[in-house]
Protein backbone atom coordinates (compact mmCIF):
# COMPACT_ATOMS: atom_id res chain seq x y z
CA UNK A 1 0.00 0.00 0.00
CA UNK A 2 1.89 3.02 -1.27
CA UNK A 3 -0.61 5.51 0.06
CA UNK A 4 -0.01 4.41 3.66
CA UNK A 5 3.70 5.11 3.20
CA UNK A 6 2.85 8.77 2.65
CA UNK A 7 1.91 8.96 6.34
CA UNK A 8 5.29 7.57 7.34
CA UNK A 9 7.14 9.93 5.01
CA UNK A 10 5.24 13.03 6.10
CA UNK A 11 5.42 11.85 9.72
CA UNK A 12 9.21 11.58 9.61
CA UNK A 13 9.36 15.07 8.11
CA UNK A 14 7.08 16.46 10.84
CA UNK A 15 9.34 14.90 13.46
CA UNK A 16 12.50 16.29 11.85
CA UNK A 17 11.04 19.78 11.42
CA UNK A 18 9.81 19.88 15.00
CA UNK A 19 13.31 18.95 16.18
CA UNK A 20 14.66 21.80 14.07
CA UNK A 21 12.09 24.11 15.64
CA UNK A 22 13.16 22.86 19.07
CA UNK A 23 16.82 23.68 18.47
CA UNK A 24 15.83 27.10 17.12
CA UNK A 25 13.82 27.70 20.29
CA UNK A 26 16.80 26.69 22.46
CA UNK A 27 19.12 28.92 20.46
CA UNK A 28 16.82 31.94 20.72
CA UNK A 29 16.14 31.32 24.41
CA UNK A 30 19.87 31.07 25.12
CA UNK A 31 20.97 33.94 22.88
CA UNK A 32 22.34 35.70 25.96
CA UNK A 33 23.34 32.75 28.19
CA UNK A 34 26.90 33.61 29.15
CA UNK A 35 27.43 30.42 31.14
CA UNK A 36 26.10 26.89 30.87
CA UNK A 37 26.59 23.88 33.12
CA UNK A 38 30.09 23.40 31.64
CA UNK A 39 31.02 27.00 32.48
CA UNK A 40 31.44 27.87 28.80
CA UNK A 41 29.07 30.23 26.98
CA UNK A 42 26.15 28.60 25.15
CA UNK A 43 26.91 27.45 21.60
CA UNK A 44 24.24 27.57 18.90
CA UNK A 45 22.94 24.11 17.93
CA UNK A 46 22.05 23.08 14.40
CA UNK A 47 20.28 19.94 13.20
CA UNK A 48 21.65 17.79 10.36
CA UNK A 49 19.00 16.28 8.07
CA UNK A 50 19.53 13.11 6.04
CA UNK A 51 17.22 11.28 3.63
CA UNK A 52 16.27 7.81 4.89
CA UNK A 53 14.14 5.16 3.16
CA UNK A 54 11.10 4.29 5.30
CA UNK A 55 9.61 1.53 3.11
CA UNK A 56 10.83 0.50 -0.32
CA UNK A 57 12.93 2.56 -2.73
CA UNK A 58 10.24 5.16 -3.48
CA UNK A 59 9.39 6.14 0.08
CA UNK A 60 12.14 8.38 1.41
CA UNK A 61 11.63 10.12 4.71
CA UNK A 62 13.82 12.48 6.70
CA UNK A 63 15.87 11.76 9.76
CA UNK A 64 17.83 14.04 12.05
CA UNK A 65 21.20 12.28 12.10
CA UNK A 66 22.91 14.57 14.58
CA UNK A 67 22.76 17.90 16.33
CA UNK A 68 25.99 19.83 15.92
CA UNK A 69 27.36 22.88 17.73
CA UNK A 70 27.77 25.88 15.48
CA UNK A 71 31.40 26.59 14.55
CA UNK A 72 30.81 30.35 14.35
CA UNK A 73 33.12 32.48 16.51
CA UNK A 74 31.78 33.67 19.86
CA UNK A 75 30.45 37.20 20.10
CA UNK A 76 32.70 39.43 22.22
CA UNK A 77 31.06 42.25 24.13
CA UNK A 78 33.00 44.90 26.04
CA UNK A 79 31.58 44.87 29.57
CA UNK A 80 34.36 45.38 32.16
CA UNK A 81 31.93 45.35 35.09
CA UNK A 82 30.50 41.95 34.23
CA UNK A 83 31.85 39.19 36.55
CA UNK A 84 32.28 36.92 33.49
CA UNK A 85 34.56 39.44 31.74
CA UNK A 86 38.13 38.41 30.88
CA UNK A 87 41.32 40.40 31.63
CA UNK A 88 40.69 42.81 28.73
CA UNK A 89 37.11 43.42 29.90
CA UNK A 90 35.41 41.41 27.16
CA UNK A 91 32.56 38.98 27.84
CA UNK A 92 32.21 35.95 25.54
CA UNK A 93 28.57 35.79 24.43
CA UNK A 94 26.88 32.85 22.65
CA UNK A 95 27.43 32.60 18.89
CA UNK A 96 23.67 32.65 18.21
CA UNK A 97 22.75 34.66 15.12
CA UNK A 98 19.24 35.86 15.95
CA UNK A 99 18.33 36.83 12.37
CA UNK A 100 19.46 33.44 11.09
CA UNK A 101 17.46 31.67 13.78
CA UNK A 102 14.31 33.62 12.92
CA UNK A 103 14.70 32.62 9.26
CA UNK A 104 15.25 29.02 10.35
CA UNK A 105 12.12 29.17 12.47
CA UNK A 106 9.94 30.42 9.62
CA UNK A 107 11.39 27.85 7.22
CA UNK A 108 10.81 25.02 9.70
CA UNK A 109 7.23 26.07 10.44
CA UNK A 110 6.41 26.36 6.71
CA UNK A 111 7.88 22.91 6.04
CA UNK A 112 5.90 21.54 8.97
CA UNK A 113 2.69 23.04 7.55
CA UNK A 114 3.44 21.59 4.11
CA UNK A 115 3.87 18.09 5.48
CA UNK A 116 0.78 18.32 7.66
CA UNK A 117 -1.12 19.31 4.50
CA UNK A 118 0.32 16.27 2.69
CA UNK A 119 -0.98 14.02 5.46
CA UNK A 120 -4.46 15.56 5.17
CA UNK A 121 -4.52 14.98 1.41
CA UNK A 122 -3.37 11.37 1.81
CA UNK A 123 -6.06 10.80 4.41
CA UNK A 124 -8.79 12.16 2.10
CA UNK A 125 -7.56 9.97 -0.75
CA UNK A 126 -7.49 6.87 1.44
CA UNK A 127 -11.02 7.60 2.65
CA UNK A 128 -12.20 7.85 -0.96
CA UNK A 129 -10.49 4.54 -1.70
CA UNK A 130 -12.20 2.87 1.23
CA UNK A 131 -15.56 4.12 -0.03
CA UNK A 132 -15.19 2.45 -3.45
CA UNK A 133 -18.38 0.56 -4.29
CA UNK A 134 -20.48 2.08 -1.52
CA UNK B 1 -18.51 -9.91 -20.55
CA UNK B 2 -16.03 -11.10 -17.96
CA UNK B 3 -12.95 -10.00 -19.91
CA UNK B 4 -14.53 -6.65 -20.77
CA UNK B 5 -15.18 -5.83 -17.12
CA UNK B 6 -11.82 -7.23 -16.10
CA UNK B 7 -9.97 -5.14 -18.68
CA UNK B 8 -11.73 -1.95 -17.70
CA UNK B 9 -11.11 -2.54 -14.02
CA UNK B 10 -7.51 -3.50 -14.66
CA UNK B 11 -6.83 -0.23 -16.42
CA UNK B 12 -8.16 1.86 -13.56
CA UNK B 13 -6.55 -0.38 -10.97
CA UNK B 14 -3.15 0.01 -12.66
CA UNK B 15 -3.65 3.76 -12.91
CA UNK B 16 -4.63 3.93 -9.23
CA UNK B 17 -1.56 1.96 -8.18
CA UNK B 18 0.72 4.20 -10.23
CA UNK B 19 -0.91 7.34 -8.85
CA UNK B 20 -0.46 6.03 -5.31
CA UNK B 21 3.21 5.36 -6.05
CA UNK B 22 3.63 8.82 -7.56
CA UNK B 23 1.97 10.35 -4.50
CA UNK B 24 4.56 8.54 -2.37
CA UNK B 25 7.43 9.90 -4.48
CA UNK B 26 6.08 13.45 -4.33
CA UNK B 27 5.57 13.18 -0.57
CA UNK B 28 9.22 12.09 -0.28
CA UNK B 29 10.29 15.12 -2.28
CA UNK B 30 8.29 17.50 -0.10
CA UNK B 31 9.46 15.81 3.10
CA UNK B 32 13.07 16.22 2.01
CA UNK B 33 12.76 19.86 0.94
CA UNK B 34 15.42 20.83 3.52
CA UNK B 35 17.72 17.79 3.25
CA UNK B 36 21.13 18.63 1.74
CA UNK B 37 22.07 16.75 -1.46
CA UNK B 38 18.59 15.27 -1.84
CA UNK B 39 17.58 14.83 -5.48
CA UNK B 40 13.87 15.14 -6.29
CA UNK B 41 12.30 12.26 -8.27
CA UNK B 42 9.11 11.78 -10.23
CA UNK B 43 7.68 9.30 -12.73
CA UNK B 44 6.72 9.91 -16.34
CA UNK B 45 3.12 8.89 -15.79
CA UNK B 46 2.23 8.22 -19.43
CA UNK B 47 5.08 5.83 -20.17
CA UNK B 48 4.76 4.19 -16.74
CA UNK B 49 1.06 3.48 -17.35
CA UNK B 50 1.78 2.17 -20.84
CA UNK B 51 4.55 -0.05 -19.48
CA UNK B 52 2.36 -1.32 -16.67
CA UNK B 53 -0.52 -2.08 -19.07
CA UNK B 54 1.74 -4.02 -21.46
CA UNK B 55 3.12 -5.87 -18.46
CA UNK B 56 -0.40 -6.67 -17.26
CA UNK B 57 -1.31 -8.01 -20.72
CA UNK B 58 1.88 -10.02 -21.19
CA UNK B 59 1.25 -12.20 -18.16
CA UNK B 60 3.03 -12.81 -14.89
CA UNK B 61 6.59 -11.51 -14.54
CA UNK B 62 9.09 -14.14 -13.44
CA UNK B 63 12.16 -13.47 -11.36
CA UNK B 64 15.32 -14.48 -13.20
CA UNK B 65 18.51 -15.25 -11.31
CA UNK B 66 20.29 -16.96 -14.24
CA UNK B 67 20.81 -16.07 -17.91
CA UNK B 68 19.08 -19.28 -19.00
CA UNK B 69 15.86 -18.59 -17.07
CA UNK B 70 12.57 -17.90 -18.85
CA UNK B 71 11.75 -14.19 -18.54
CA UNK B 72 7.94 -14.41 -18.60
CA UNK B 73 6.01 -11.15 -18.90
CA UNK B 74 7.50 -7.71 -18.55
CA UNK B 75 8.01 -6.42 -15.03
CA UNK B 76 5.23 -4.09 -13.91
CA UNK B 77 7.34 -2.38 -11.27
CA UNK B 78 6.71 1.36 -11.15
CA UNK B 79 10.13 1.90 -9.61
CA UNK B 80 11.73 1.43 -13.03
CA UNK B 81 10.05 4.62 -14.18
CA UNK B 82 11.21 6.85 -11.32
CA UNK B 83 13.54 9.49 -12.74
CA UNK B 84 15.42 12.42 -11.24
CA UNK B 85 14.02 15.86 -11.90
CA UNK B 86 16.02 18.39 -13.88
CA UNK B 87 16.56 21.38 -11.64
CA UNK B 88 15.34 24.84 -12.47
CA UNK B 89 17.19 26.80 -9.81
CA UNK B 90 20.25 25.26 -8.24
CA UNK B 91 20.76 25.60 -4.51
CA UNK B 92 24.02 25.66 -2.61
CA UNK B 93 23.33 22.51 -0.59
CA UNK B 94 22.75 20.38 -3.71
CA UNK B 95 19.03 19.92 -3.03
CA UNK B 96 16.89 19.87 -6.19
CA UNK B 97 13.42 20.07 -4.60
CA UNK B 98 11.38 22.96 -6.00
CA UNK B 99 8.48 23.34 -3.59
CA UNK B 100 6.15 25.07 -6.08
CA UNK B 101 6.52 22.30 -8.63
CA UNK B 102 6.16 19.57 -6.04
CA UNK B 103 3.07 21.08 -4.45
CA UNK B 104 1.45 21.58 -7.85
CA UNK B 105 2.27 18.00 -8.89
CA UNK B 106 1.00 16.69 -5.57
CA UNK B 107 -2.34 18.50 -5.90
CA UNK B 108 -2.68 17.40 -9.53
CA UNK B 109 -1.90 13.78 -8.71
CA UNK B 110 -4.39 13.82 -5.81
CA UNK B 111 -7.06 15.03 -8.23
CA UNK B 112 -6.18 12.31 -10.73
CA UNK B 113 -6.34 9.70 -7.99
CA UNK B 114 -9.81 10.91 -7.02
CA UNK B 115 -10.82 10.82 -10.68
CA UNK B 116 -9.71 7.18 -10.95
CA UNK B 117 -11.67 6.32 -7.82
CA UNK B 118 -14.72 8.08 -9.29
CA UNK B 119 -14.36 6.11 -12.54
CA UNK B 120 -14.20 2.82 -10.65
CA UNK B 121 -17.24 3.81 -8.61
CA UNK B 122 -19.13 4.71 -11.80
CA UNK B 123 -18.24 1.38 -13.38
CA UNK B 124 -19.41 -0.48 -10.31
CA UNK B 125 -22.64 1.50 -10.30
CA UNK B 126 -23.40 0.76 -13.96
CA UNK B 127 -22.55 -2.90 -13.38
CA UNK B 128 -24.99 -2.89 -10.48
CA UNK B 129 -27.67 -1.34 -12.68
CA UNK B 130 -27.12 -4.07 -15.27
CA UNK B 131 -27.32 -6.77 -12.60
CA UNK B 132 -30.50 -5.55 -10.95
CA UNK B 133 -32.04 -5.05 -14.39
CA UNK B 134 -34.73 -2.51 -13.61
Amino acid sequence: MSMLNVFQIAGSALNAQSMRLNTTASNLANADSVTTETGEPYRAKQVVFAARPVAGPGAIGVQVTQIVDSAAPMRLVYEPNNPAANAEGYVEMPNVNVAEEMVNMISASRSYQNNAEIMNTARTLLQRTLQIGQ
Amino acid sequence: MKTLVDNQFRFHQTALNLQAYRQELLASNIANADTPHFKARDIDFKSALQGAMTAARSGVALQTTHAGHITGGASASAENYAKYRTELQSSVDGNTVNMDIERAAFAENALRYEASVTFINGMLRSLNTALTGQ
